[in-house]
């Protein structure tokens, strides 16, 4: 019986030293000591893939009063292609096609990576309509990253790119 | 027959348990061990909400506390919510590998299996949110890890992992949280355990008392030794770079560091799909279930109560007989084990000598009249000066091995399938002794089978060994498939004890 007693000590100090070391251990690196992030995360609609036209008065005469607007716009929004430059040289892009049946939703991008730390020149370009070629949006900047920063660059229509 | 490397592992580490904890083994109460867990989980859990603050600036700071402030008291409750959590994960593991090693979860016994996969998850995404509350950089990491893996289902509109980046996060993430694990995700749980164990009877949802007593010690021990404590606040302008991770329940995350959030998905998928359709794997024809002869059936109800998967239920009469009550069995829950068979006061052998037996509830595939021609043959094969007839079952030590002159081994489903009064007729027609070797002592396969037998032999639960039965010629030493040292020392024992009886008391024939 005592020996009895005596294994089921040690399995309970077993069962303990499972629970314990699992339940903490072993550590897990997710950054290294030198590495930042940099996260380029924003929510944009594309512009209209055709442009919008005008509605006639005729035209604008046949529609219930309540839905009459002087412009009518096809639904289909372009995708939105942007790229991240770290001192010259790519360092996240996607091309984000809208949501939704008739492609008329914004984007949402969520875009993160892991850099050294220290200082970089960033360049960020977005083409957000299919009717234009090249980018419409460019921003140009110098980070200084520490160790374990998040550098977080978010985008509005108003203010271009913004480094957060 | 040998038994397959996977069983063959587990009946070493069951062994084990065994020596060291007897009929408290806890791989034969790995359920109620878990649910035992949850009530620790639970009770911490309330007292932790008393004195937590679910806000961005506050949840951290309440955390710490407690943790140390009043580490005599919430700590301890902290450690123990932690430990008894991740325990509970320990327990579901070795569940699933424990009906899986043992081939438990084949047949009308899917529903069990099938029904407890996604429990596993829904622990595991407890413990997650459980994780969050807490705000510190673990939290963070998880949190923003979990909205990435969320922003690739298409059930929701715009970006969850934004939400964690600097400013964009309120107060309201925490109502949803704590709505989550306190209420929501609990709630669920509670439900989907109902729906886990509805095909089962007698369900018992508490371990032996020593055994939750060791259990508790061990986690409270463990919390004093070794509490709980937090990482660094979350801070979202920096990433957290070092992470102490509770690998019982976040073991998904670092994963997201080397695939996308869409392969993790599919991995997960994959792997849920192919645990749930393990039951249909390989495909295997399922036993006959049980039939009903009415014409033999007195509606007692006894098959009712013995059933260990709710397969038989009671309904008013229907051939007009005198009787009150009959049974009916419902095949799709039937899983073919016959302890129906042995439940029910018709098996007995002595009925009908002349004539094919025939009982109130039988197996198509190997009715009691078979049974009985089996025994008669066998009793009938025995030679030497100690005839001991052994009956086994097809899941535990293969009785056939100890077949010889004076031993003969006849297998059943179950041993639960054996009426008392079979035991006392092969002892009338000439065996020395019998031996009962069903599955391990306090584990069946069929979950009550050798229990039912023990208490029917001693006269605890119907129908009852009759008096006039000599209960020195019986004996019961359960085992695996590997135990033969065990089932063959124990034969040997009995051997030598049936002689001493035929040499002490030589006219007291057991044979009428």
């Amino acid at each position: 019986m005592a020996k009895r007693y005596l294994l089921q000590v040690v399995n309970y100090a077993i069962f303990m030293v499972l629970v314990g070391y699992f339940s903490s251990a072993p550590a897990y690196r997710h950054l290294a000591e030198d590495q930042a992030m940099v996260v380029l995360a924003f929510s944009h609609a594309g512009q209209h893939r055709e442009p919008c036209r005008e509605v006639s008065a005729e035209e604008m005469a046949k529609l219930p009063p309540n839905m009459r607007r002087p412009t009518e716009c096809p639904r289909a929004r372009s995708p939105v292609t942007v790229e991240l430059l770290m001192d010259g040289k790519p360092l996240l892009s996607t091309v984000a096609k809208p949501p939704g049946l008739f492609d008329d939703g914004g984007v949402d991008i969520f875009l993160d990576t892991t850099v050294p730390a220290g200082e970089h020149q960033f360049s960020i370009r977005m083409n957000d309509s299919v009717r234009m070629k090249g980018y419409n949006y460019t921003h140009e900047q110098v980070a200084v990253l520490a160790p374990a920063q998040l550098l977080f660059i978010d985008f509005n229509t108003e203010q271009g790119f913004v480094f957060k | 027959m040998s038994a397959a490397p996977i069983k063959r592992a587990y009946l070493v580490l069951e062994n084990w348990f065994n020596l060291s904890f007897g009929s408290w083994n806890p791989l034969y109460h790995l359920g109620t061990l878990t649910f035992f867990f949850f009530w620790i989980v639970l009770v911490s859990g309330i007292y932790l909400f008393l004195f937590f603050h679910g806000s961005l600036d506050g949840a951290y700071a309440s955390v710490e506390r407690m943790t140390h402030e009043q580490w005599y008291a919430a700590g301890i409750m902290r450690s123990l919510h932690r430990y008894a959590s991740d325990a509970a994960v320990g327990t579901i593991l070795l569940h699933m590998f424990r009906e899986f090693a043992l081939d438990r979860h084949h047949g009308a016994r899917w529903y069990s299996w099938f029904t407890g996969v996604p429990l596993l998850w829904m622990v595991v995404t407890l413990g997650i949110t459980g994780y969050w509350l807490v705000w510190d950089q673990l939290a963070q990491y998880i949190a923003i890890g979990s909205a990435k893996l969320m922003d690739v289902l298409p059930i929701f509109f715009g970006s969850m992992a934004r939400n964690f980046l600097e400013g964009a996060l309120s107060d309201r993430f925490f109502i949803l949280i704590e709505f989550l694990h306190l209420l929501g995700q609990p709630m669920l749980l509670v439900f989907a355990l109902w729906f886990h164990v509805r095909r089962l009877s007698n369900v018992s949802i508490n371990p032996p008392r020593g055994l939750a007593i060791g259990s508790f010690l061990a986690l409270l021990t463990l919390s004093l030794i070794k509490p709980a404590v937090s990482h660094d606040p979350a801070d979202l302008t920096t990433v957290p770079q070092v992470l102490n991770l509770d690998w019982f329940y976040l073991n998904i995350y670092p994963l997201l560091d080397y695939w996308s959030a869409g392969s993790i998905w599919i991995l997960t998928i994959g792997i849920t799909f192919l645990l749930m359709i393990l039951p249909w794997v390989p495909p295997r024809p399922a036993g006959a279930a049980a039939v009903v002869d009415l014409d033999n059936c007195d509606g007692c109800k006894q098959c009712f109560d013995d059933c260990p998967f709710d397969a038989i239920t009671v309904q008013a009469r229907t051939d007009g007989a005198r009787h009150e009550r009959e049974v009916v069995v419902d095949p799709a829950l039937c899983a073919a084990c016959g302890i129906c068979v042995g439940s029910c006061h018709a098996s007995n052998p002595f009925r009908k000598a002349e004539k094919e037996l025939k009982t109130g509830i039988d197996m198509p595939q190997l009715p009691i009249n078979q049974v009985r021609t089996m025994t008669d043959t066998a009793v009938a094969a025995l030679t030497g000066d100690v005839k001991i007839l052994v009956f086994g079952c097809n899941h535990g030590f293969d009785v056939t091995r100890l077949n010889s002159d004076d031993t003969i081994g006849l297998s059943l489903f179950c041993t639960g399938m054996i009426p008392p009064t079979l035991i006392e007729y092969a002892l009338r027609k000439g065996a020395d002794g019998v031996m009962v070797a069903g599955c391990r002592h306090a584990d069946c396969y069929f979950r009550f089978g050798n229990r039912w037998m023990e208490k029917r032999l001693e006269g605890e639960q119907a129908p009852v060994l009759r008096k006039r039965a000599d209960r020195r010629r019986i004996t019961i030493q359960g085992g695996a498939e590997t135990d033969h040292n065990v089932v063959e020392g124990a034969l040997a024992a009995f051997r030598q004890e049936l002689s001493r009886l035929e040499q002490v008391e030589p006219e007291e024939s057991p044979h009428g």
